[in-house]
């Protein structure tokens, strides 16, 4: 049967035969799964309907812990169900494991392995998670590539339902869940041939039903629950020979013929790895040019890894078998080995304990990890690994891939060894997230893959922030299936779509000799020689490129694309790669078009189509000249004066070297420095914000919005000029509280902004001779690049003015105060980051924070620079992620320790107070420590302690020394997006708001999961549309503020800075002197609403205005006074909702698709806000002076 | 008594039309008005630039961030197909409306360019349209654009469309042309079928407390016929095409002053928007009240009788206001 051929990526494999295939689906988004669910619920949103004629059913649970709740819940009523999910999530399933197992049921889990938090937490690859539940009773089985996973969902769904045994389908994070290939898609028809209905019919009957009503789940005692749990072992000893058996069955059907271990290889290889998982594929490939060249190697690929049948395993290898390597993806410290080692090491002594082993001797045996985290896997490692079992003593318990210089366990490798292939196009594209590289790349590969004869393979290597991101795709394209599930090294065609990136990163070092290089420059193609770096130049010269220029920019203006130059790049490609032949490329690309944007308008596919034709004519090859011209030399990535850590590490990993990096170099337990994001000056604007000090009244609001903390207010002695740079701007500072003589300037670091504008929206004033002016205005960056670097280095070196004398209750006031929280990855104009930037400013030098894993977590934790920072003292935020779903019980750990360790510190003063002195003792214990000052004094008090515990001995004085910092008062914060805090996280936050305890929980509400890519949440409003929420959420957000004041004694905000920055400072300053829980919920413009943010601020006061948002503030403080605690700080709906909705994207969106309910949830959310006002101005009128709190 | 008239070829039992306005988004609305005795509606206008800005927003925000960051490929999901993208709401209407009433339904395109969104004529013809009012509005700011220039892209516009349709074609369009009864010749020439006087732009108003410029649109009154009343006056019998007055008409009054200026039909939509769908009814009760009391027999009788070229004293027409203060003090 001719099947169809498809272009897809591990993910859509495995869900695209699990949604037909199963009749429920239960899920919670988690990297690198989500698109899993996500694909399940569009293909259901769709009307996509399994092989038995229904829509499977798809639900978005509140965790992975409720998901498999959920599926044990509709497998033990009957329905074939199945989840998708990596990493903690998996984890957060293992009690459900255990049980689904335990009661022989039939399912099967698809998950994308990834790394478990350890250290760090990595969103990549690894079988940390998938061997964290090997001992739950599911069956394992690995797919390595993604027509396996096609394969094995299908194979893996029948082998369950017939073995009885509940099985994980598990393939790489990232390198198979986002690797695109060419494989062959199922029908319909071979999963109906494949999955047996008696089966299906039998797993329904096992169901509980009251019509003949049973019970499962009961408690056993020691008398009985031994041998029952026994009682499974046969159909764990059956498992093996049934899923060869349905492996057998589906190679009849599709011809795929996969056994349980299966062999690669020299029939008579000696010496063998064995592995499974996405690096069997560069093992294969290893192997196979080895023993072309004469070796005699082989691979063993394992496939079910549980139930674990050492016959099968036994039967797979060669009897000339001498040597074996097992390389594990995963690290169990303090282990004896890794899993799969101890596993077929076990086997072999099994076997030769039992005489079976079928060797001439017991094999040299060396177990390895590899890949943690997705690093790199290729052949050049696979040889080092075979090597190592020639030597005589061969080192065991090795890693590979890595240079692990303390304990000395890896090997060696030759990183120039290289087994690909001449007939294979292999092409590197270097783009911004921004430009659409990554888009039109993955619609080359569907061309390629889906037009011709050609295989195809792309991957996707994507940076660390979410603003000015750059991304490079892999893409090969071949006549032969591809192996290669590593990144190409060795490059034909490399395209650069940023002319900057060459200054920054060496783009061509991957490039083969005469391979074609093709440059997006803006410059004229004249000029463009002598604009390249002299590296750059040279790499040309030397490795004979033939070089190619498009100015793509002025493509995409002349063409209205704007800043998209997808379309333009691709055609690039096609043009000059010689993939396709050129009219025929153009003709596809026209259609893909089509398909593409042909629902979007017309006048979208007709931009698109001049964008192609416009291409070609300013597509130009370049006679590459003999000479190098340029003077122009790469980059430093840090500044000189940057700290030993950051010249040493973290500028390798910024400059995309820390693969480079040896063990030696990293602290061993994940502690990181603070204040680093100051190093990595990134330059990702274009345009930057330009201050008029001569319109300016000195408002501060511009600092106050902006999300990367670039623009700084500083009031400073007006002598301190005397070495100011000839552009430093000053002014006069405003008002009568500042000292005589005193000036104010307002400096933008223009290298860390990125341009989003929120700044000039904001600010109040206009040039009263030109009104299109305002007091800050954007302009080009570079021309004043080099100026402003010199005017911030001077800003900076300008003392901050005395914390304890500023009024902070003003905004203006507040924004004196340094930012702690400063140049973060979040996107440009984020929502999110004023209000933590704020916080740090308020409290940042006695801080901790939990936050939970998301959005802040990434931007505030992920590697290589960090954006929590330090004030002129060395204090500063001290930040640490446990997970996502326990973080408010974290920061209550934090709490629980500072109360503690105060109260110790107490204790021992007063034990110690006649060596202390009474004084000293008293003002410690009973300072107030309220405002700046009250803590400025009692800073002071902790120092003449520490001095005179300093001058004491005994173990005593050295104790308290060590708690004493906790007499100051810390600043415990809780942070985190709705996902966690109205979901997954909400149980944790109840309870921490419950226990009175003195925490602050800010909540980042986007309304919408942001860093997982826009899934609902419980805080998304009706009629938004969402990943799970398809047409529009039908029903209403919660009301986490109504729930949290429920109790009384919690201080609950509800804020928006755009529409009251005022009532947002003051909400910050109580809950932090409120003696209790408080939690502030706050409205955070995301760009998952889909606008442009530069609007963020507007789009909050309509927020407010439409009563979608009402500001308030429940301060249980009042209460006592008799007073009414709840203060609404917005009045009743003033505009219509539509007019606040119908700005963003994701509530329009829904007219576009489905225009009557739209009208429906119009309807619905007047209605909703009219209630909800109604509610609060209620509860805001009770009367409290009888004590009626 | 014959209330009846030809407009753009379609019979019509009475001069009122129900004028461009958002009344004709609601289906029952429009029931209404033709229950209270409107002879035809035109639609709210298909904007030009409205379908060109939703369709890039659309595509500029479904792909904003997207493919950028490893754990968000895309922040939306996207469906299939949108179902009104490229006005196929406004041709559902259309067909929408011509399964509910009886009376002619008038699309409305309202743009600038005789680009590709001209086919939307075609379409909203295909969609059961009975006519088509071509809503044109260009503010020529460019200095060195000259009036011919101007007047070519209008009627280029009207051209374009009368090539794609078959449907009758009036032209709703502004007076600033230096000469504008030749050019309501062009356009006659060109093969418009009617002329309806005038749009109203937005016009533009300055918040003196933000500093910004704030245009909208208010609705007319009564005194504002006077405009059209005249150059319907000075046209009457000069041009074959229909003539349709708009802004200013709220009473029978006006009703009647129009087409006794020598319009074929009026169209109404302040008052709409003020008072509701009733007071098509109302204004219809008081014209035939008044034809009654003066022993008018039809509109077809009345119908250009105080025109340019039938009034006593057609200079009156002409003559500017300063010259009536003259002669006053004399």
């Amino acid at each position: 049967m001719q099947r169809k051929m498809v272009t897809i990526d591990g993910n859509e494999a495995a869900a695209y035969v699990a949604h037909k295939i199963n009749e429920v689906i239960a899920i919670y988004p988690i990297t690198p799964s989500s698109n899993m669910g996500e694909w399940a619920d569009e293909y259901s949103a769709k009307g996509q309907k399994n092989i038995w004629g229904t829509i499977p059913s798809v639900t978005e649970m509140q965790s992975e812990g409720g998901a498999s709740g959920a599926v044990h819940g509709a497998l033990q009523s009957g329905a074939l169900t199945t989840t998708f999910t990596a990493s903690q999530g998996l984890l957060l399933m293992i009690p459900n494991m255990y049980k689904i197992a335990g009661e022989l049921t039939s399912t099967v889990f698809h998950v994308s392995a990834r790394t478990v938090a350890t250290h760090a937490l990595s969103i990549f690859g690894d079988h940390s998670d998938v061997m964290a539940v090997r001992q739950t009773g599911f069956g394992l089985i690995a797919s390595n590539s993604i027509q396996e996973i096609m394969d094995f969902a299908l194979i893996t769904q029948n082998a369950s339902l017939e073995t009885r045994i509940p099985f994980v389908h598990f393939f790489d994070g990232f390198r198979s869940s986002h690797e695109v290939q060419k494989i062959e898609q199922l029908t319909m028809d071979d999963m109906r041939a494949m999955i047996d209905d008696d089966l299906v019919i039998a797993h329904r009957e096992r169901a509980m039903n009251p019509e003949k009503p049973v019970l499962r789940g009961t408690a056993q005692n020691p008398d009985v629950f031994f041998q029952a749990r026994e009682t499974v072992n046969p159909y764990y000893d059956k498992a093996a020979d049934i899923v060869q058996k349905n492996m057998d069955k589906f190679a009849k059907i599709a011809g795929r013929q996969y056994k349980l271990f299966d062999y690669f290889g020299d029939p008579n290889a000696e010496r063998i790895i064995v592995m499974m998982g996405s690096g069997a594929e560069t093992a294969e490939e290893a192997v196979e040019y080895l023993n072309a060249k004469g070796e005699k190697v082989g691979l063993i690929k394992v496939r079910l890894y549980r139930p674990f049948s050492i016959k099968h395993l036994m039967a797979a290898f060669p009897k000339s078998t001498k040597a074996v390597a097992v390389l594990d993806r995963t690290k169990e410290p303090g282990s004896m080995g890794e899993p799969l080692y101890l596993d077929v090491l076990s086997a072999f002594t099994e076997q030769m304990a039992e005489g079976k082993l079928p060797f001439a001797n017991f094999p040299k045996v060396i177990g390895g990890r590899y890949g943690l985290s997705s690093k790199e896997f290729t052949p050049a490692m696979v040889k080092a690994v075979l090597d190592e079992l020639i030597k005589d003593k061969s080192k065991n318990h090795f890693t590979v891939g890595i240079n692990e210089d303390v304990t000395k366990t890896s090997l060696d490798y030759d990183p120039n060894f290289s087994t690909e292939s001449d007939d294979v196009v292999r092409a590197m594209f270097f783009g911004l997230g921004a430009d659409g590289t990554v888009g039109a790349n993955k619609n080359s590969i569907k061309i390629i893959g889906e037009e011709t004869e050609n295989y195809a393979q792309g991957y996707f290597v994507y940076d660390s922030k979410k603003s000015g991101s750059m991304t490079i795709s892999h893409l090969r394209f071949g006549k032969q299936p591809i192996h290669s599930t590593y990144l190409i090294s060795k490059a034909n065609f490399i395209a650069c779509h940023q002319m900057v990136f060459l200054e920054k990163i060496d783009v061509l070092k991957n490039a083969q000799k005469g391979a074609t290089f093709l440059l997006n420059s803006p410059y004229p193609k004249e000029e463009t020689w002598n604009k390249l770096p002299k590296k750059v130049q040279q790499e040309i010269i030397d490795k004979k490129l033939k070089f190619y220029v498009i100015d793509a920019y002025h493509v995409a203006k002349e063409t209205g694309m704007g800043v998209r130059i997808n379309t333009i790049m691709q055609t690039c490609f096609f043009a000059i790669s010689g993939v396709l032949p050129r009219e025929e490329a153009i003709t596809k690309i026209k259609e893909t078009i089509k398909k593409t944007y042909g629902k979007k308008g017309e006048q979208i596919v007709q931009m698109n189509y001049n964008a192609v034709d416009q291409t070609l004519a300013n597509l130009h090859e370049l006679k590459v000249p003999e000479q190098i011209t340029s003077t122009i030399e790469m980059q430093p990535t840090v500044p000189v004066e940057a700290p030993d850590f950051v010249q040493e590490v973290t500028a390798m990993i910024i400059a995309g070297r820390g693969d480079e990096l040896p063990t030696s170099k990293f602290p061993i337990d994940g502690t990181f420095p603070t204040a680093t994001t100051q190093w990595e000056k990134r330059n990702v604007a274009l345009d930057v914000p330009v201050w008029d000090p001569d319109i300016c009244i000195q408002c501060n609001k511009c600092a106050n919005v902006c999300p990367h903390a670039c623009i700084r207010p500083k009031v400073y002695d007006g002598k301190l000029l005397d070495k100011a740079p000839a552009t430093f701007k000053s002014t006069p500072v405003r008002g009568k509280e500042w000292p005589e003589g005193f000036m104010y300037t307002l400096q933008v670091a223009v290298e860390d902004c990125t341009g989003c504008e929120l700044c000039v929206e904001v600010c109040p004033v206009k040039n009263k001779v030109d009104t299109s002016k305002k007091a800050i205005n954007m302009a080009e960056q570079i021309p004043i690049r080099e100026q402003e670097q010199e005017n911030w280095k001077f800003f900076l070196h300008l003392p901050d003015y005395d914390r304890s004398q500023l009024k902070i209750e003003t905004v203006k006031g507040a924004q004196f105060l340094r930012p702690l929280f400063e140049f973060s990855g979040a996107c440009a104009g984020c929502g999110e980051t004023p209000y933590v930037k704020l916080a740090s400013q308020l409290f940042g030098d006695r801080m901790i924070v939990a936050n939970a894993t998301g959005c802040s977590s990434i931007y505030g934790g992920n590697l290589p620079t960090t954006p929590w920072a330090q004030d002129e003292n060395g204090r500063g935020p001290a930040w640490s992620n446990s997970l996502f779903e326990d973080n408010a019980e974290f920061g209550m750990g934090f709490r629980l320790t500072i109360d503690k360790h105060n109260e110790q510190a107490k204790e021992m003063l007063r034990t110690m107070q006649n060596q202390i002195g009474q004084k000293l003792v008293d003002d410690l214990i009973n300072a107030k420590q309220v405002d700046e000052a009250d803590i400025a004094e009692q800073r002071e008090r902790v120092e003449q302690l520490k001095a005179k515990l300093k001058s004491m001995s005994g173990s005593e004085a050295r104790s308290l020394m060590s708690i004493a910092d906790y007499l100051v008062k810390k600043s415990v914060w809780i942070m985190g997006g709705d996902g966690w805090a109205y979901d997954i996280g909400y149980g944790g936050l109840d309870h921490v708001i419950a226990s009175g305890k003195n925490v602050n929980i800010l909540v980042l509400d986007t309304e919408v999961y942001s860093n997982t890519g826009g899934q609902m949440s419980k805080s998304t409003p009706t009629g938004a549309v969402a990943k799970f929420a398809a047409g529009g959420k039908p029903l209403p957000k919660k009301d986490l503020g109504l729930l949290a004041l429920s109790y009384g004694n919690v201080y609950v905000a509800r804020v928006a800075l755009g529409a009251s920055d005022t009532q947002t400072l003051k909400a910050f300053i109580e809950a932090e002197r409120y003696d209790g829980p408080s939690i502030i919920i706050a409205y955070s413009h995301c760009i998952a609403h889909g606008y442009n943010l530069k609007q963020g601020l507007q789009q909050q006061k309509l927020a407010v205005d439409s009563g979608h948002w009402p500001l308030f503030r429940y301060n249980p403080e009042v209460a006592a006074e008799g007073k009414n605690p709840l203060q609404l700080d917005s009045k009743a709906p003033s505009i219509p909702i539509q007019d606040y909705m119908y700005n963003e994207t994701r509530f329009k969106m829904v007219t576009k698709m489905n225009p009557d309910a739209a009208k429906e949830f119009l309807e619905r959310a007047q209605k909703q806000v009219s209630k909800n006002w109604k509610v609060y101005e209620n509860m805001a009128k009770m009367d409290y002076s009888n004590n009626n709190s | 008594m014959d209330l009846t008239t030809k407009y753009l070829g379609l019979d019509l039992k009475n001069p009122i039309i129900a004028g461009a306005s958002p009344l004709s988004n609601n289906v029952d609305t429009v029931k209404l008005l033709e229950d209270k005795g409107a002879a035809a509606i035109v639609m709210y206008s298909l904007f030009e630039e409205q379908i060109n800005h939703e369709a890039r927003e659309l595509d500029t925000f479904l792909t904003q961030g997207t493919e950028s960051f490893a754990e968000a490929m895309s922040y939306f999901p996207e469906p299939d197909q949108f179902h009104s993208i490229g006005g196929e709401d406004y041709l559902n209407k259309i067909a929408a409306l011509k399964k509910t009433v009886d009376i002619p339904i008038i699309a409305s395109l309202n743009g600038v360019s005789a680009g590709g969104w001209m086919k939307y004529a075609k379409q909203m013809q295909e969609a059961g349209a009975d006519a088509l009012e071509l809503n044109i509005y260009y503010i020529p700011t460019d200095p060195f654009l000259t009036g011919v220039e101007v007047e070519k892209i209008y009627l280029d516009d009207l051209k374009t469309v009368r090539s794609h349709i078959d449907i009758p074609v009036a032209v709703k369009l502004n007076p600033y042309f230096s000469s504008f009864a030749n050019m309501a010749v062009k356009l006659d020439d060109a093969g418009a079928n009617g002329l309806v006087l005038f749009n109203r732009f937005y016009q533009p108003d300055i918040n003196l407390d933000a500093l910004e410029v704030t245009p909208d649109l208010q609705f007319s009154t009564s005194y504002e016929l006077r405009f059209p009343l005249r150059w319907i006056a000075i046209l009457h019998g000069k041009v074959k095409a229909s003539l349709a007055a708009t802004t200013g008409i709220h009473e029978a009054d006006d009703v009647l002053k129009a087409v006794m200026a020598g319009a074929d039909a009026v169209q109404l939509a302040s008052v709409l928007l003020k008072k509701g769908a009733k007071q098509v009814e109302v204004i219809l009760n008081d014209m035939k009240k008044w034809m009654q009391e003066k022993e008018y027999e039809s509109i077809e009788q009345m119908k250009g009788s105080m025109s340019y070229k039938s009034v006593a004293e057609p200079a009156a027409y002409t003559r500017a206001n300063y010259m009536k203060t003259l002669q006053s003090i004399k």
